[in-house]
This record gives C-alpha cells, structure tokens and sequence, in this order.
C-alpha cells in the first residue's frame, strides 16, 4: 500500500497510515486534530461547506455529496446515518484498508454527515466474512466512547457476503430485516430507508473526505484533482504489477503514472480492467492514453466506479478470465427479475461455450443482442454492469475470443487466474 | 405525457401487455417486456391504459414524465 509520491499534496486520507498500531485515536488526532465543533461547523456550514468542495460518492456511482445531505435533510421524520463498508466487489479493498487502518476518518466522516442531517444514530455496515473490519470498528468505536468525540450513537451491522449486498436499496433491506436484495420503490432511501426513515447512505472513502474537509477546508480540498473531480481516490490495483495494493491519486493521473507508483509493469501487459467486474477492459495499447478521471474514462467508454483497475498479464488468457466472472455475476444476481436472471445466465453460458469451442454459430450475435437489451431492465445495476463488461470483453479481446470459437481452449485457459472470485456459497432463497 | 415502465420484480412474463401494446412493447425470448423509449403518443394512450390494467401482477407501471 503506497501514494504516488510523485504528486504534490499527497497522501492525504492515508496520511496517518502506520500498520499495526495500537493507538489510533490518539495517532488520528496527532496527524488531523480533533473534529471542528458543533458552534464551528453547523449542520448548514457542512452541507454548504461540502457543495463548494465538489465531493462526489466514492462507491461506484459518483453522486454529488451535497445533493443527498440536502435530500435527507428535507426529508420527514427522524434521520438515520448508514455507513457503507460492504466493499462487495471482489478485487476492491480500498474501503477495508480505511475500516481496518483509518477508522477514525471514517467514523469522524459518519458524525459530521449525522450532524448535517440531524441524524442521532448511525449504523456501520461491513461484510459478514470480514473480521479484521469487525474487530477494527469495535476497538475504535469504544476508544471513542471513552474520548467522547460523537454526539451520535453508532451501532454495527453485519451484511452479507455478496455481490449486491452494497447496493443501496439491498443494505436498507438487510438492516430492516429483509434479504440482501435490491427493492423497487418509488421512494428512494433517502426519503423512506432504514425502519421507513430517512436515510442517508454514504461509502466509507466518501466519509473519509469528508473528515478532511471538515478540518482543512473547501478549497484546501480543490488544490488535487479537477473542476469536476475533486480532490483525490483510493484505487485498489491488482495483477502485473510489481506491487499490487490500495494508491492514492489525485483525479486525472495518467494510468501509466499509477502503474509506475506501483514500481511498474511485472510482464507483458494483456489488457486492462477499470472500474472492477462492472468496469470496462482496455486494449494494453490503450494505457498511454488514459487519464484517471470519469471524463477521461468516458472517452474510452469507461469509468472509474469503485476504483478497482486490473492489469491483465499477458501470460493470462483474457477469455478464460471473461467467462469465470461472466458465471460469478450470473450467479450473483438477486435472483428477482426476469430479465437478469435469464440474461445474465444466458451470456455466462455462451461465453463459456466460446471458450470451450463449442458455440452455436449465433453465440457472438446473441451476446451483442443481449448487451443492447438487457440494461436497465432490472431493479439495480446489475445486468447493467455484467452487459458492459461482456461487451468491453468482447471488442478489446475479439481476436482472442474468435480463435477459442474456432480452436477451443488455449494453452493458458488453465493458468491460475487474475480476477479474483469468491468461493461458491449457498444462495439464500 | 405518459411513458410507460415495468417493475421488473413484479413482472414474470405473462406477457399481455405485449398483445394489447404491440406498438411500444416486444418480449424478448423469455417473454419479458422490451419497452420503447419514450413518451407515450395520444392515439395509444387508451392502449397503454388497457396493458396496464391487463397485467395479471400489475408490474406495468403508467407515469407521467
């Protein structure tokens, strides 16, 4: 885990990075001071204060940080604060790097955000499996009890390990009682949430900064990234490089700068994946010219999303690595709409039929067909992302897709693979 | 004007809408509704109305957009 040290005013949210250390309150306080108080930093001065920073969600869909404070805000009933540490993307670890080594931003990030909304309570969520995220929440929330640094009263919750488990309306259900599945209402959380009340869901990164704004400022906040893309992300950055981990960047670095943070290139590159298993591939030939910003992305049909970037070796078989996600998505959806459960299931199947050589002669038809009609026929993003990524698969590895429909699998359809999937568990019905 | 939505979790492709509306609505090899973008024109509004009326899990949704 690393910052690119080559870009003036970083590292800022791992700034108090030191693995392993007991005391972290008082190293939290040490490197950032203690939060502005409630007569410095009103609920209005925050929400006004966050408007002029540009923050944006840091959980994939980069949803202005003002806009959903004021939403809550305007909302009737009492508030409740939801921090999202779910991380359900396999090759993201960014938001368990924060948990884990900086709870202390976030959980100031979760007090401001209730103070703004006037929210008493705030639940943090985290996956089920992750015990280092448990143990690290426990041990900071009760330091802070003792410090008496929140007015709010914050609580844990226990979400369940799976691809949607993040998803906005999957977490209210979850907390509420309900199954890990995304709803379809007319409201959104932030009018009617968790136990109908309003409720303001933010990523753990995005709380984060919030923390630093609180104490350094709006403008402070612009002096890294763009007009708007402010201030910096957490990338999670796996495969050929010599040191894969969680970088800091300012928004708008060159991949090639991020590749080069990272002591460079462990091989010949194949491909690379950006925004993680709802992310777009891109041909190696690309990386010059890609900029690590949302507009630069959208140049190439990409974006950042949840930050997490792959860079595919050579030696790995981009098909083989396509097909075993295509099937972990397939198997991941709610299981609730008719169009996802047969869409994706449909595309997993005739990829693997590529890959194996045995693909009906309409298979690269049916995948482009099914890429046009699948989006945005379900409750959540999920054909959405899985059609995207098949179809950045399909153009940025065409050639390699042809030879298995024609010869089968290749010499490095075997190999150990690049993106990581979770062990098979029960689907809960 | 009327533009016309599915809730996808309550659709489970019967299919009639399709029948009453095929002008604005295909089913894919499923049998689930593929919509065309866009506002619903007059002339058609009164079948939109019957689609809506005719799903037996009442998961087409009429909205004023």
């Amino acid at each position: 885990m690393a910052t690119l040290a080559t870009t003036t005013g970083l590292p800022r949210l791992l700034s108090a990075l030191s693995y392993g250390d007991a005391a972290q309150l008082d190293r939290h306080l040490d490197t950032h001071g203690p939060l502005p108080a409630e007569r410095e930093l009103d609920a209005r001065a925050i929400v006004e204060l966050v408007d002029r920073s540009g923050l944006r969600g840091r959980g994939g869909a980069a949803f202005p940080t003002a806009t959903k404070l004021r939403a809550v805000r305007a909302a009737r009933g009492q508030p409740v604060v939801v921090v999202n540490g779910c991380e359900s993307e396999p090759i993201s670890a960014k938001d368990a790097l924060l948990l884990c080594e900086l709870p202390h931003l976030v959980l100031d990030g979760a007090e401001l955000a209730a103070r703004a909304v006037g929210a008493r309570e705030a639940i943090v969520a985290f996956e089920v499996p992750n015990t280092a995220v448990r143990d690290s929440l426990e041990t900071a929330l009760s330091d802070r009890r003792a410090a008496r640094v929140d007015a709010t009263r914050f609580s844990l919750f226990a979400a369940e390990e799976r691809f949607l488990s993040g998803q906005e309306t999957a977490l209210v259900s979850q907390i509420n009682g309900g199954p890990a599945r995304p709803t379809f209402v007319g409201t959104r959380p932030t009018d009617r949430g968790v136990g109908r009340r309003p409720t303001l869901i933010q990523n753990a990164e995005t709380l984060a900064n919030l923390a630093l704004i609180a104490r350094y400022g709006s403008e402070w906040y612009r002096e890294l990234g763009t007009e708007a893309e402010s201030g910096s992300r957490l990338l999670t950055l796996v495969g050929a490089v010599e040191q894969p981990g969680v970088y800091e960047i300012e928004c708008g670095t060159p991949l090639g700068a991020l590749f080069e943070a990272a002591g460079g290139l462990s091989g010949e590159l194949g491909g690379v994946l950006i925004g993680g298993y709802f992310g777009s591939w891109l041909p190696a030939a690309r990386v010059g010219q890609v900029e690590l910003s949302n507009a630069g992305l959208a140049r190439h049909d990409a974006a950042l999303g949840c930050g997490a970037i792959v860079a595919l070796p050579d030696s790995a078989c981009p098909v083989a690595e396509t097909v075993r996600v295509a099937i972990y998505l397939a198997t991941e959806t709610a299981g609730q709409c008719g169009p996802c459960v047969h869409g994706t299931s449909a595309i997993a199947r005739t990829l693997h039929s590529i890959a194996e050589g045995k693909a009906p002669r309409t298979a690269f038809a049916d995948l482009d067909r099914w890429a046009q009609e699948l989006p945005g026929r379900g409750a959540c993003h999920h054909p959405n992302g899985m059609a995207h990524f098949v179809a950045t698969a399909l153009k940025t590895f065409a050639s390699q897709f042809d030879d298995h429909a024609r010869h089968g699998p290749c010499g490095a359809c075997a190999a150990e693979s690049v993106l990581e999937i979770p062990v098979a568990r029960p689907v809960r019905s | 004007m009327t533009a016309i939505r599915v809730n996808p979790i309550g659709c489970v492709a019967h299919g009639l809408c399709a029948e009453i509306l095929p002008e604005r609505i295909a089913l894919d090899e499923w049998g689930y509704p593929i919509i065309e973008p866009g506002s619903i024109p007059a002339e058609l509004e009164a079948h939109a109305r019957r689609a809506a009326d005719a799903c037996p899990t009442l998961a087409l949704l009429l909205e004023r957009d």
